[in-house]
């Protein structure tokens, strides 16, 4: 049952193969044997994962089950769940139960999901490795010695080992692509407002977005279709209508127009890595489509652009953190001011506390203008660039990273070496466009993804073009040869 | 625009984090190389371009001015550091 996809355990489900609680506690099991060696999970609750899949089992029996009942996901740790710990892989939220549930969580409750565990996280899903977890670093179940990529690094590595078979993730400049990419499954950030973020711990609240992470982009469609929608309750949430998402998948891709940006295959692009997505786009141009070259000129003020919005945004929303409403407070603080300051440095990690700074600078008296406004405007350049590729393509192709899985430890001293990492994921949150990672080749046993980039509230199409380059590829099929013994 | 360690302590008060003397000159440093990455921006022409705060070009929303939360103050008190009669304890401020 572990290596099912989320169509097939619904399948199961509905034909009576497997109850949930037979299928919750197989992935239990599964995560008490090799959460100790990769630490994809922050929190796992068994009790109340199997009194969900009883409640989802009793509701399949008396026929009031949804598509998804019974199904197990595993959230990242950045959703607030009522009564379960929310860390944000952080010190500074260690202790902090929230009163309530993240729309997303309510609507995966509402579907009859169970929820399987909150998973590791880098802290306030600031970084590209998972290193930056209060928790430590989880591992790629490919190779322990590298990371899983980052922010959403739990969720991806539990998908490719087999802890649960869909997770969540989000996504504020790569954090649900990257990490897909580096574990060998399929993931989706949907545009910008697609999916609520309410009870979703901000960040940077212009690129924050919620989206799945699965083994197949159908997984993923059938995931978008529990997540997407309006929420009153977070007024940047979009009032698109939502369509069936799996609706599209099976359409054929002849004459569809996919652009691929030179500024994407770069020298700064791994050469087997460049290999294997040669590879995957002549698999789309077999099934029909066509490929055309296109450019976005100021792909290079993506990175400088965006480590001036993302802090600026980070450093506004994490001045919450006071220490006396909820989450740390350092002990014995001597006055107001020892108690912020003293509060924020000891609960913050240190590449929280350079976001902060390097936010605070931009925004600061004096300097907002040759900062914050200036990537505001260059923001809007970047932005111009897709809208007029659009004009000549469907969609946009490309590597999901520079190159596979790196080492721990290997980019960990040099933050804005870290930052480079992320150089073609970045300009997609800046746009607001819809992006996802395909599993697409394994460079030296590890997995490489293919990115496509989509128009605004053009999920269908990406999820179709993706769904029909894994009806002719395996690489998603593909799994990690854990050798229980060795790692653990 | 070099950043000195000056401004870094200007810039930690601002943000109410404590950065240790000893960990000042580590902090400046990585700053420093942050800052230098992203000062590449500067090169670029923006002129006439509308700064951008949302993607999708969107502006803030309306909604009725009608109360649509409940009260729930024993539960936001309970996960609370320090609280006492319904209040939110910290040091005291006024001598």
């Amino acid at each position: 049952m572990i290596n099912h996809t989320v169509a097939q355990l619904m399948h199961g489900l509905s034909e009576k193969q497997f109850s949930s609680e037979e299928l919750t506690r197989a992935f239990l099991d599964r995560i008490e044997a090799l959460n100790g060696s990769l630490n994809s999970f922050i929190t796992v609750d068994p009790d109340s994962a199997i009194n969900a899949a009883r409640k989802a089992d009793e509701q399949r029996a008396s026929g009031t089950a949804r598509a998804l009942t019974g199904v197990p996901v595993a959230h990242k740790d950045i959703f607030c769940t009522a009564g379960m710990k929310t860390s944000c892989g952080s010190r500074m939220l260690d202790n902090f139960v929230p009163p309530y549930d993240a729309t997303l969580i309510q609507r995966f409750h509402e579907q009859g999901c169970v929820l399987l565990g909150k998973t590791n996280m880098d802290e306030f899903a600031m970084g590209s490795s998972n290193e930056n977890s209060f928790y430590g670093p989880a591992l790629n179940p490919w190779n322990t010695q590298c990371v899983p990529g980052g922010s959403s690094g739990g969720s991806a590595a539990a998908v490719a080992a087999g802890m649960a078979p869909a997770a969540t993730g989000t996504d504020t400049g790569g954090s649900i692509r990257q990490p897909a990419a580096f574990c060998g499954i399929t993931g989706l950030k949907p545009t910008y407002g697609r999916v609520s973020r309410l009870g979703m711990v901000a960040f940077a609240s212009s690129l924050d977005q919620a989206g799945p992470m699965a083994r197949t982009a159908e997984d993923c469609a059938l995931l978008l279709n529990v997540m997407a929608g309006h929420d009153p309750g977070d007024s940047t949430s979009a009032t698109e209508s939502v369509p069936d998402y799996t609706a599209a998948l099976e359409g054929s891709l002849e004459g569809l127009r996919i652009g691929l940006p030179s500024q994407y295959f770069g020298s700064g692009l791994d050469a087997q890595t460049g290999q294997c997505i040669e590879e995957a786009l002549k698999v789309l141009e077999q099934r029909g489509a066509i490929l055309k070259e296109v450019s976005l000129p100021h792909s290079d003020l993506t990175i400088p652009t965006y480590y001036i919005v993302a802090p600026a945004e980070a450093s506004t929303n994490l001045s919450r953190f006071d220490g006396v409403r909820y989450g740390y407070r350092c002990e014995n603080p001597v006055d107001l001011h020892d108690l912020y300051t003293r509060t924020r440095e000891e609960g913050f990690g240190d590449e929280v506390k350079r976001r902060i700074l390097v936010g605070t600078y931009a925004l600061s008296a004096g300097y907002y203008d040759a900062y914050y406004r200036k990537a505001q405007q260059a923001r809007r350049l970047i932005r111009q660039d897709f809208l007029d590729c659009f004009e000549n393509v469907d969609i946009i192709a490309g590597p999901t990273t520079p190159g596979p899985a790196f080492a721990l430890g290997a980019k960990s001293d040099d933050p804005v070496s870290m930052y480079l990492e992320d150089v073609y994921t970045l300009a997609v949150n800046l746009a607001g466009l819809p992006g996802m990672s395909v599993p697409a080749g394994l460079v030296d046993g590890k997995p490489v993804g293919l990115q496509l980039i989509g128009q605004h509230f053009g999920e269908s199409t990406l999820l179709n073009v993706a769904h029909q380059f894994q009806l002719a590829t395996d690489w998603h099929l593909q799994q990690p040869q854990l050798n229980l013994g060795e790692i653990s | 625009m070099s950043i000195e360690q000056s401004d870094i302590q200007s810039i930690a008060e601002l943000a109410r984090i404590r950065v240790r003397d000893d960990q000042l000159e580590e902090v400046t440093g990585r700053i420093r190389d942050i800052l230098s990455m992203v000062d590449q921006l500067q090169a670029a022409d923006t002129a006439n371009v509308e700064p951008m705060a949302n993607p999708l070009d969107a502006t803030a929303r309306l909604r009725a001015d009608e109360v649509t939360e409940t009260n729930r103050r024993d539960a936001f008190q309970a996960i609370a550091p320090a609280v006492e009669n319904g209040l939110y304890l910290v040091p005291k401020v006024i001598e």
